[in-house]
């Protein structure tokens, strides 16, 4: 079969990938601006206390220090991301909310001088008890952590679909469970890092490691009073930001300040302690839920319920409330769904979104459950997920439209590609196999704030001299690969080939682009870099058609040369027209084609500069109901995992000794990319079942801020991972694509738990899988032991 | 702080350098020489993202002291290719798609480098113990391991 596609499909290197493999590459720390200063953050050292006073005079006389602020300097205004919800401070001006909540901001000649001020700043606290658990906050008599929210719950969600108490009542089988797993660190190798400066009219540029340049740009004009216009954000390469990264920090917005006052570019860069101060990772999550199914394993209804510890601010929380309730309605057919969400402040620092936002510790228990079930009732967990998977065209009960869905697809390749049917119940005791699904959207259907606006705007200028094509984006290459596949749409779109397609992105001045978050960019900025591709293409031929005087239907580009169908056409004037430009070029235009390079330049010689624009907006989507913004989406992508476990039965460590990973991206833009989201997803959950917990001690602190000992995957750790990519035909994507950066990561962690019971017969509601932890649940089982079901 | 002179040979130049008795091998190689291909992940050596060569050894360049490097030889990323010829390292880890956000990348590079100096053909494992001082956060290392394994499969030809 001829490959319908040229670029797409196809394993083609990324574009950023040579300057990386040098060294070429920059990141937000290797800037250096002329004149620069250097900023430092004085943060809190306890969780929650009033500030009485703050006296800097010390600090701002010492040699070399050009500017202190505290939160008495600042504007009175608070920011955050969800505009109903802003609770944030650039500079605590009152009160601190946790510990590393920032106090006071120094610039000064260079880093030492700056925390040597540090130091100098004297800040009276008036300690307050601090509340740092879930059940602390919601206690009768608990300290209020923000004035705004009375209760300590930043937000609570209550929806029912369908008839949930009448389901129940027909169900054969109904069980339950619980699972709760610890905050989570984003632990991307590069810490947050930044550079302001403003010129002498004002306008302020901001170099920073961010996943949304946009968001970035409308915080910090809202923040420092400027017009949008005004503020030029910057996204230099970054260094992995997996959800953290996406919304504005203390940082940035003190390094504008900074920068404002000293008239000086002024650089900031959190240190990796304060990447974990900061944090805006993965919430703790304590999710309860009961299942019920027909006895031929038909699932009739799901009621569950979450309490998140948020940590002292909203930051993405609201999201994450909804989506570890929204993101069950799939990838199942599940007509009664009941779900309370509630997410409470704590004095610890503030979690966010992290890959797989809301619907990671959801999904694990869900699928936890599934296995359970499908060992009481006798069934193949697989042949129990078959039997209840959606398809396309189906709608589920919270309004979400399956456009594509490839699941099937998915739980067939692991079973066959994983060997499940002779390891299935055949394996020795301490060695188990186990399976789940997973599912997420394909780009967020609104925006953070209200508004309608455009979610990417894309700009294809054509170089003048013909020879390639600029994509011109604000989307936000983070290490996904973004820059490649807006690269290989366009280079499809225009029929030229990769190597003449350039990339600018990561930049407010070239256009709107929410961001790298809820894995929206393949599908939005790939509608968008369509869009202009074909807008650009549409021109030139339009152009090449009135210069040859030919209908433009006759003219196609494929492989960079210039198609005329019916009846051949003297291109000799044209060819020699360029020829005569170009005397003296090595390169010159031969055979009996026109290329590319010689009709865009044409183009241009009749038209001027020819820049195609595109723009992706979501179509209205479903759901009427509260809440329905969070889980709506143009697309879903899905995917299954089978996971191999031995486990120690003596000392209850978990080895998990491979990962089958399917997982349905529509069409594959670049096929290594893909494989490559699949395999990092994995890592990130096995990170999270086995190894990953921010631990605090009893007065707030973060015990173990470093990645020596916050354990994250290494090299050891991580098993051999088969990667089959299942391609469906997304219609609301660009060419038929759409998202595998997070929809991977769901069935990791319940993968693991399901092999570990199968090993041991221990069914494990806690994360992470400590030794310890495993051993008390396989004593606890062995002496629960019911009807010997068991093997061994 | 007492400055001090010291003399190092960094990707092949000399360099003759002034630096105070505080100042690690990262911050010199970053900060005073501009090669900023050595990243810093974490500057307490638990990342490996600032590993570079020193006399052909794999180190954590920010808990070695730029003294430390008097007299010595450092390799950075920014030696490693020949001007617009990549090494086979760096050219089987653009290929195998070994580079996602790109900051492990040149650590990973060079412990690489320092393993397949040493051992033609290592095995997986082998592979996998000398990159186990370098984090990833982005690929959960299987196409990174393809790469080494790669790397040496072309060394090897080249040499024979």
């Amino acid at each position: 079969m001829a490959a319908k596609y040229d670029v797409l499909g196809s394993r083609a290197p990324r574009l950023d990938a040579p300057d990386k493999a040098t060294g070429r590459a920059r990141f937000a720390d290797d800037l250096n601006l002329p004149g620069q200063l250097y900023g430092a953050l004085l943060q809190s050292p306890h969780a929650h206390a009033l500030i009485k006073r703050i006296d800097a005079s010390r600090a701002k006389r010492l040699k070399g220090v050009k500017a202190v602020l505290t939160g008495q300097d600042l504007p009175n205004i608070l920011y955050g991301v969800s505009p109903a919800r802003y609770d944030e401070e650039v500079l605590a001006r009152d009160k601190v909310r946790h510990v590393g909540d920032d106090v006071a901001a120094v610039a000064a000649v260079d880093l030492e001088t700056a925390l040597e001020a540090l130091s100098l700043i004297e800040v009276e606290y008036e300690p307050l008890p601090a509340v740092l658990s879930v059940e602390q906050a919601l206690a009768e008599d608990a300290p209020i952590i923000h004035e705004l929210f009375p209760n300590n719950l930043c937000a609570e969600v209550h929806q029912e679909f369908g008839d949930v108490a009448a389901a129940f009542a027909k169900c054969d089988l109904i069980r339950g469970g619980r699972m709760v797993n610890k905050m989570q660190d984003g632990a991307f190798l590069e810490p947050n890092a930044c550079i302001a400066e403003f010129d002498q009219r004002g306008n302020l540029t901001l170099y920073s490691s961010t996943q949304s340049v946009h968001y970035v740009q409308r915080t910090v004009a809202m923040v420092l009073g400027l017009n949008m216009s005004q503020v030029r954000v910057v996204k230099p390469y970054v260094g992995g930001g997996f959800g953290p990264k996406a919304a504005a920090t203390p940082l940035e917005l003190n390094a504008c300040f900074l920068a404002q006052r000293t008239g000086r570019p002024v650089k900031m860069g959190y240190t990796r302690e304060q990447v974990f101060l900061f944090s805006r990772a993965r919430h703790q999550f304590f999710h309860e839920m009961k299942i019920g199914v027909a006895k031929d394993g038909t699932m009739l209804a799901l009621e569950h319920r979450c309490t998140l510890d948020g940590g002292a601010y909203s930051s993405f929380g609201i999201a994450t409330v909804y989506y570890a309730g929204s993101l069950l309605g799939g990838p199942y057919k599940l007509p009664n769904m009941k779900y309370d969400g509630y997410r409470v402040f704590t004095n610890k620092p503030a979690c966010g979104a992290q890959r797989g936002h809301g619907g990671v510790i959801a999904r694990a228990l869900f699928e936890q459950q599934l296995d359970l079930i499908a060992r009481e009732l006798g069934m193949d967990p697989i042949a129990l997920r078959l039997k209840n998977i959606m398809q396309a065209g189906d709608v589920t009960c919270n309004d979400l439209n399956m456009s594509s869905l490839g699941m099937r697809e998915c739980l067939e390749a692991v079973q066959g590609g994983s060997g499940w049917s002779g390891k299935r119940g055949r394996l020795s005791r301490g060695r188990g196999i186990g399976m789940a699904s997973g599912f997420f959207v394909s780009g967020a259907g609104y925006p953070i704030y209200r508004s309608d606006t455009y979610h990417a705007t894309v700009t294809v200028k054509v170089q003048e001299d013909g020879g390639g094509v600029k994509v011109l984006t604000g989307a936000a290459e983070i290490g996904q690969g973004s820059d490649t596949t807006m690269a290989m749409i366009a280079a499809e779109t225009l029929g030229i080939p990769l190597s003449d397609v350039r990339v600018e992105s990561g930049d407010t001045d070239l256009g709107i682009d929410l961001g790298a978050y809820s894995s929206r960019t393949t599908l939005m900025t790939g509608h968008a870099t369509k869009e202009a591709a074909e807008d650009a293409r549409e021109q030139i031929l339009q152009a090449l058609a009135e210069e040859l005087g030919v209908v433009r239907g006759r003219l196609s580009v494929k492989r960079g040369r210039v198609k005329i169908a019916g009846k051949p056409v003297d291109i000799g004037p044209l060819r020699a027209r360029y020829l005569k430009e170009h005397r003296g070029w090595t390169d010159q235009p031969t055979g009996k084609e026109l290329s590319f390079r010689e009709a865009a330049r044409v183009a241009y010689l009749r038209r001027g500069t020819i820049v195609g624009t595109g723009k992706y907006k979501p179509p209205v989507l479903g759901g009427k109901y509260k809440g329905a913004a969070v889980g709506t989406s143009p697309a879903y992508g899905c995917s299954a995992q089978v996971a191999e476990v031995s486990v120690d039965l003596e000392t209850g460590q978990v080895f998990v000794e491979n990962i089958t990973d399917a997982h349905d991206c529509g069409q594959a833009i670049n096929r290594t990319s893909v494989e490559a989201q699949m395999e990092g997803s994995v890592s990130m959950g096995l990170g999270e079942a086995l190894f990953e917990e921010v631990k605090f001690d009893a007065n707030g602190r973060v015990l173990n801020p470093s990645l020596g000992e916050y354990h994250i995957p290494t090299i050891m750790d991580m098993p051999q991972m088969k990667c089959i990519v299942v391609e469906s035909n997304e219609p609301n994507g660009p060419y038929g694509a759409k998202e595998v950066g997070e929809g991977a990561i769901m069935p990791t962690i319940p993968a693991i738990l399901n092999a570990v019971y199968d090993a041991t017969g221990a069914v494990i509601d806690e994360l992470p899988l400590t030794p310890e932890r495993v051993l008390a649940a396989i004593k606890k089982a062995s002496q629960n032991k019911k009807g010997g079901r068991r093997k061994g | 702080m007492s400055s001090h002179q010291i003399n190092l040979i960094v990707n092949g130049v000399a360099h003759e350098v002034l630096v105070p008795a505080n100042r690690t091998l990262a911050q010199l190689l970053r900060e005073d020489l501009g090669l900023t291909g050595t990243k810093q992940g974490c500057g307490e050596g638990d990342c490996g993202s600032c590993t570079v060569l020193l006399d052909g050894e794999p180190v954590n360049s920010c808990l070695v002291l730029a003294l430390q490097a008097h007299g010595h030889k450092v390799l950075t990323i920014e030696g490693l290719s020949q001007g617009r010829e990549l090494h086979p390292i760096q050219q089987a880890f653009v290929e195998q798609g070994a580079v996602q956000c790109g900051f492990c990348t040149p650590g990973m590079i060079l412990s690489a480098k320092a393993l397949l100096d040493k051992t033609k053909r290592p095995s997986q494992e082998q592979i996998r113990k000398a990159l186990s001082g370098n984090l990833c956060r982005c690929t959960g290392y299987q196409k990174i391991v393809e790469a080494v394994s790669e790397a040496s499969r072309r060394l090897s030809r080249e040499r024979s």
